[in-house]
């Protein structure tokens, strides 16, 4: 059966802002970047978090043969708009990560907020995907 | 580069409106996050995601103010001014619009929500009433866009 998830794909609209973004900004590792000449030279990009085995794959918006232009536009459309689902993701200490990321210009569409399940805030990469990053609390309020 | 569509600056409006609800916010002020001329952003932003902004800032409000009155016990007036309205009169009217009773019986009908596990940018997002597309989950009564005027 399923043993393990080992990338998730995030559509970027331009796969250099997105590397810049995710490493120097998020302080993720670059895990794999490669062009392949004979696949129109896609380019197999990830990004990952130090000590997490999961890949985070930045992935462009593929035009033929893969999409028609017209699909390719509405994806584009799509994560413009914000409406390119999202990611999750956990921190020690919300606010501090809060403070540093902000520091280092990412676009927070939430400062740190005191929830049931622990301190929640929200931010955006340069594409328009959107992130969660949460403190949770040691204890899970019951359903 | 690849040339970001116009859609991400307007995008930034949307965010504005769901993280500054609570302020003295106004249609301008949602304009100048998406670097957009006033004149051209209501129409811009209705195109990009259904709605005019006006109608998206308030029915945020109205969503933030339902979820006070059920987890609360704060007043309507309190709650009203908690989102950023200003008259309690409009505030009251809108409500009723859109979820159909006052603010007052909408309380008395809706017990505190229980806490499950799901994060609150969820609970904003699936929870505001619809005003201007399709209805799912409330049943808005027409005209709903000038009832009130955004400080």
């Amino acid at each position: 059966m399923l043993k393990q998830l080992t990338h998730v794909q995030v559509w970027v609209n331009d796969q250099d802002e997105a590397l810049a973004f995710y490493t120097d900004k998020l302080g993720m590792e670059l895990r794999e970047d490669v062009t392949l000449p004979e696949l129109g030279n896609f380019r197999w990009l990830s990004v990952g978090i130090p000590g997490q085995d999961v890949s985070i794959t930045l992935m462009a918006i593929p035009g033929p043969p893969v999409f028609d232009d017209e699909t390719r536009e509405h994806i584009r459309q799509l994560l413009a708009r914000g409406a390119s689902g999202g990611l999750f993701f956990a921190a020690d200490d919300a606010r501090a990560a809060f403070q540093e990321l902000k520091q280092r210009g990412v676009e927070f569409t939430q400062e740190p907020t005191e929830q049931p399940y622990g301190v929640d805030a929200g931010f955006r990469d340069p594409a328009g995907n959107h992130f969660r990053l949460v403190q949770q609390t040691a204890e899970v309020p019951s359903l | 580069m690849t040339p970001v569509p116009p859609e991400r600056h307007l995008l930034r409006a949307k965010d504005l409106a769901d993280a500054r609800y609570h302020e003295p916010l106004d249609v301008e002020a949602l304009a100048r996050a998406a670097f957009v001329s006033p004149a051209h952003f209501s129409r811009q932003f209705r195109r990009a995601f259904g709605e005019t902004p006006h109608q998206y800032l308030l029915t945020r409000r109205l969503e933030r103010a339902a979820e006070l009155l059920r987890n609360t016990d704060r007043s309507v007036t309190e709650v009203c001014l908690t989102v950023g309205l200003r008259s309690v009169g409009s505030f009251t009217t809108s409500f009723k619009q859109l979820y159909g009773v006052t603010p007052t019986a909408y309380r008395a009908a809706h017990p505190p929500t229980q806490r499950a596990r799901v994060p609150t940018c969820v609970r904003q997002a699936y929870a505001r009433p619809l005003s201007s597309f399709e209805k799912t989950r409330v049943e808005p009564r027409a005209n709903v866009v000038t009832v009130i005027a955004i400080e």
